[in-house]
């Protein structure tokens, strides 16, 4: 085949990159060089648009062993443990195939974080539809969540959290981002940096097939109506030889034999290779003909860019061949030397004893074009003044009933429970509380993890945004007691081509970066996914952030549901009443414009901080933090969950109670104290700085408000719990 | 004591099996699916998981392997056989215990507590058990468990149901069946009691921190059974 600019832009490379290209190599590169360059170039791999972006990220703290650029981050948790975490998108494959889309995303994250030498420990997801209305979103929300059970449970990881939710801007464009955390020894860490000459080039795991080919360039790529068409470019994923090989690579590694290892992801085997080469500063060449393939015939082409699934390329001491491949037959994987490590700095493939490529590693990787788009700023919102009367006529127990019901809100049971999150044996709070915890297999350490994104709050106003879903995973990981050590960010928005969205992309990660920061809550992992978008219609920002948080004793595990009869429910932080972007203004105002709640990082902090200081004194019997659909949906979820009433009476504040009950203002907290303790409490709040307001009492069964309005816990709880099965069965 | 838990290629509750008996006094060994030869065991369990991905049907390639014939022979001279949920699968597919299980009613992978009610107490299992009712906890897709009228009415007659899933307070009813069980049986015997296959794993609530405590009563009332 010949290759020419056209044949360039059929790839996805711009006539400036094949230029590029062409100038680099100082001639014209043959089809398996081009499918190689494009693969590498493309947005998903080079993060052309991003790069210089993601650079002003915090990304190193006291407790960070790896930050970005390996397969994942790396935290050190004391005692010699790490934890491996990172989450990763997999939205375009799951909007052509949900299943497998699904699946191969929770595959993927998983053996991003078993080729650091961690076994996987728990797995996260977030996923976002489009409105409940649209007709594709039954469909979609069950395949993508078969998928996920289907691999997950498969593997034995619990699954102990997630977040879901409904928007008519994913209408075209579903978010599926799966993380996994990972427990290693520190000492027992591996990376994908190559090392030494004439070291042999290894495949293990399954045989290469034609299946994912072009698979990264197709998640470059905006959809259009012949979107169907691109299903062969989804990968299929087999979770069985996964946890084959998972149990294989943690056999090899227990010894001393690996050099480098790498796992073939999006760009299989290209990217894998040259990743290694180029960290090492080597060459690598690899003689095609031993690839393990599932079909015949298959071109160098196909073999380089093939997506198939649970495969893995390292590089092994010399000598060491024979005892890795013995290990690799117990579990009945293949295992091959395709090659080996040289000085040339290129990579080099050789096919039926011809040479068909040729490429110098750094071509590929560090003279890969970097973007530096132009973007517009947002300007934030005017805020709306509530008029009395539209507010006047409103039910409280009715408004709370809707929100509760919310797509948005409701729990999310028949969804989780499709998860297996007690395999391990070590999930000690499981999901539909603030956070997934597991125990550190063996010691009181637990692990506390959660996953967040506030795609409303980042379209209003993306800077504001940006900081807000990094302080709600703060929040949500030092409302179960757990010290929030650091993040990883997957970051999902719409062209980097168009302004708007650059603009929206710029702004996030700035407030990203600011609030992580500020809170010493640095940046570890992560993976940006451009292009989500349907023609012109691109999905609101959405960048999802993954927390993870230590627990020193899981006995001192704080969990969301009331506890006792007579206890005292507070309101740590003020509440100002702001309603602008809450749920209460967009689904019963009907009201979509105005600014999001602003975020002040001084009191974030400082809240956080104090009530871990309660919880360490153990002086808090429940804790949540308020979020969507602001004091009275915090208290109610606790309510149901702990089949216990409250209640209420508003403080004598200035602002009105609706505004007081459903506003959203950030940096609270609604925590629960026994009588006795409420002077040690508020002594340790008001010497800290922090507000707090006296919500009110827990009683049996029924909700009062000011001792007017009332409802009994089990109609609020219908509320919340019937939403989503009645869809899902309908 | 001593037991044995087999790992076949995709198991993934062989570790808890293993935590959960040694903690309540069995010295336990893991044995290799390619083994021929069982260690000398007074219980041996197939744990859960996906063996061999439940490519074909769940259960039926690991029923062929190598150790299982060893097992099969351990069962027939009367030694105590246990399969948790894919190990329960595994166990129908020998033809150690009768029936088979089929997919969730539903069509939905399932995980939650349920309770079950202990159905029948003269076997080593559930002798001395006090309660009559157990919260245990389920994580399956294909649990439904399905047999022919005349097995139904050999299995009642013989007393081999060992479990069914009712309510808190034992009540057998529909509402209650998770998976669309006949009879909401959750678990059942050979006809001499020493193979117990169910769908609950009591391996994961052995601890007040987890999804609850009356495995750690089934192992420990399991162990004095023995002894």
């Amino acid at each position: 085949m010949i290759v020419n600019e056209q044949v360039a832009v059929d790839h996805g490379l711009k006539k400036d990159e094949y230029a590029k290209i062409c100038k680099l190599l100082k001639r014209n590169p043959n089809i398996t060089e081009l499918g190689i360059f494009s693969a590498m170039w493309n947005e998903h791999c080079s993060y052309k648009s991003s790069r210089l972006h993601l650079k002003k990220l915090p990304t190193k703290g006291k407790k960070v062993i790896q930050g970005p650029g390996e397969n994942a981050g790396v935290i050190d948790i004391e005692d010699n443990d790490a934890i491996v975490f990172k989450i990763e998108s997999h939205n375009h494959p799951s909007f052509i195939e949900p299943y497998q889309g699904a699946a191969t995303g929770v595959g993927g994250i998983m053996r991003d974080v078993f080729t650091m030498g961690a076994r996987p420990i728990a797995n996260l997801n977030s996923i976002h539809f489009g409105s409940p209305q649209n007709k594709k979103t039954k469909n979609l929300l069950r395949g993508v969540v078969h998928g996920i059970g289907g691999y997950g449970n498969c593997m034995g990881v619990p699954t102990i959290a997630g977040q879901t939710s409904f928007d008519s801007s994913y209408n075209g464009n579903i978010l599926v981002n799966a993380m996994t955390l990972g427990l290693v020894k520190k000492d027992k860490i591996f990376y994908s940096k190559a090392a030494g000459l004439n070291k042999p080039v290894i495949y293990v795991g399954s045989k290469t097939g034609r299946d994912g080919i072009h698979g990264a360039s197709m998640a470059s790529a905006s959809f259009d109506e012949k979107i169907e068409e691109k299903k062969p470019t989804v990968q299929v994923g087999d979770p069985f030889t996964e946890k084959l090989l998972l149990e294989a690579c943690l056999e090899l590694m227990a010894g001393d034999s690996i050099i480098a290892i790498q796992d073939m992801g999006a760009a299989g085997l290209t990217s894998s290779s040259i990743e290694m080469a180029s960290k090492g500063n080597l060459g690598i060449e690899i003689n095609l003909n031993k690839v393990p393939c599932r079909e015949a015939k298959m071109t160098p082409y196909e073999i380089m860019l093939s997506e198939s699934q649970e495969r893995m390329l390292i590089v092994l001491e010399n000598g060491k061949e024979e005892q890795a491949k013995k290990i690799f037959d117990k579990w009945n994987l293949d295992f091959a030397v395709i090659g080996q490590t040289t000085k040339s700095k290129k990579i080099e493939l050789y096919f039926d004893e011809k040479k068909v490529a040729d490429i110098p590693v750094n071509t590929l990787v560090e003279n890969s074009p970097m973007y530096d788009r132009k973007w517009k700023k947002a300007k934030l919102p005017k805020k709306n003044k509530i008029k009395k009367e539209d507010i006047k006529h409103l039910k409280i127990i009715d408004t709370l009933k809707k929100i509760l019901s919310n797509p948005n809100v409701c729990s999310k049971e028949w969804i989780w429970q499709q998860y297996d999150h007690t395999v391990m044996g070590d999930t000690i709070q499981k999901p539909g509380g603030d956070a997934g915890v597991v125990r550190v297999h063996g010691t009181n350490k637990a692990v506390a993890a959660s996953v967040d994104s506030s795609a409303v709050y980042c379209w209003a106003h993306p800077l504001t945004g940006g900081k807000q879903v990094v302080c709600e995973s703060f929040r949500n990981l030092v409302s179960v007691g757990a010290k929030p050590i650091a993040i990883t960010n997957c970051l999902n928005f719409g062209s980097p081509e168009n302004e708007e969205n650059m603009g929206e992309f710029v702004e996030c990660v700035q407030g990203i970066g600011e609030a992580s920061e500020y809170l010493k809550f640095p940046v570890v992992s992560g993976n940006v996914s451009f292009y989500n978008q349907t023609k012109e219609q691109g999905i609101k920002p959405t960048p999802a952030i993954g927390g993870v948080g230590l627990i020193k004793d899981y006995k001192n595990m704080i969990t969301m549901e009331f506890k006792e009869i007579d206890n005292l429910v507070l309101v740590i932080g003020k509440t100002e009443g702001h309603i602008d972007q809450s749920l209460f203004a967009r689904n019963i105002l009907d009201e979509k414009n105005g600014p999001p709640p602003e975020v002040n990082l001084f009191n974030e902090k400082n809240n956080g901080e104090t009530l871990l200081k309660l919880i360490n004194n153990n002086l808090i019997r429940s804790a949540h933090d308020v979020s969507l659909g602001g004091i009275i949906t915090a208290v109610a979820k606790m309510s149901i969950k702990g089949k216990k009433g409250i209640n209420i009476k508003k403080p004598k504040y200035l602002i009105n109670e609706i505004e007081y009950l459903f506003a959203e203002d950030q940096g609270r907290y609604i925590i629960e104290i026994s009588k006795i303790d409420f002077k040690k409490v508020a002594d340790i709040l008001n010497k800290n700085a922090v507000h707090f307001d006296e919500l009110g009492t827990i009683i049996e069964n029924e909700l009062y408000i000011n001792d007017k309005t009332k409802v009994t816990i089990d109609e609020l709880s219908t509320s919340n719990k019937s939403w989503l099965t009645n869809y899902m069965s309908k | 004591m001593k037991s044995s838990v087999i790992t076949f290629p995709g198991s993934n509750c062989d570790r808890d099996m293993d935590v959960a008996l040694k903690k309540f006094g069995f010295k336990n060994k893991m044995v290799w699916h390619a083994d021929v030869e069982l260690p000398k065991s007074d219980l041996v369990v197939l744990p859960g998981g996906f063996s061999y991905g439940d490519y074909l049907r769940c259960g039926s390639m690991a029923s062929k392997s190598k150790i299982m014939q060893s097992v099969i022979n351990f069962a027939n001279s009367g030694g105590m056989v246990m399969g948790i949920c894919n190990g329960f699968q595994i166990l129908v597919e020998t033809g150690l215990v009768p029936g088979v299980l089929l997919r969730n009613k539903y069509l939905e992978f399932i995980c939650k507590n349920v309770f079950v009610k202990i159905n029948d107490k003269k076997n080593k299992y559930f002798k001395n058990v006090d309660n009559e009712v157990l919260e245990f906890h389920i994580a399956h897709n294909e649990g439904n468990y399905f047999c022919t009228n005349d097995q139904l009415k050999e299995i009642e007659d013989n007393n081999q149901i060992a479990i069914k899933y009712c309510d808190e307070n034992g009540k057998i009813e529909d509402q209650f069946n998770p998976n669309g069980s006949i009879k909401n049986i959750a678990g059942i015997f050979n006809k001499e009691k020493n193979v117990l296959g169910m769908m609950p794993h009591p391996e994961r609530m052995i601890d007040t921190s987890l999804s609850g405590e009356d495995g750690s009563l089934f192992f420990k009332n399991l162990i004095n059974n023995l002894k």
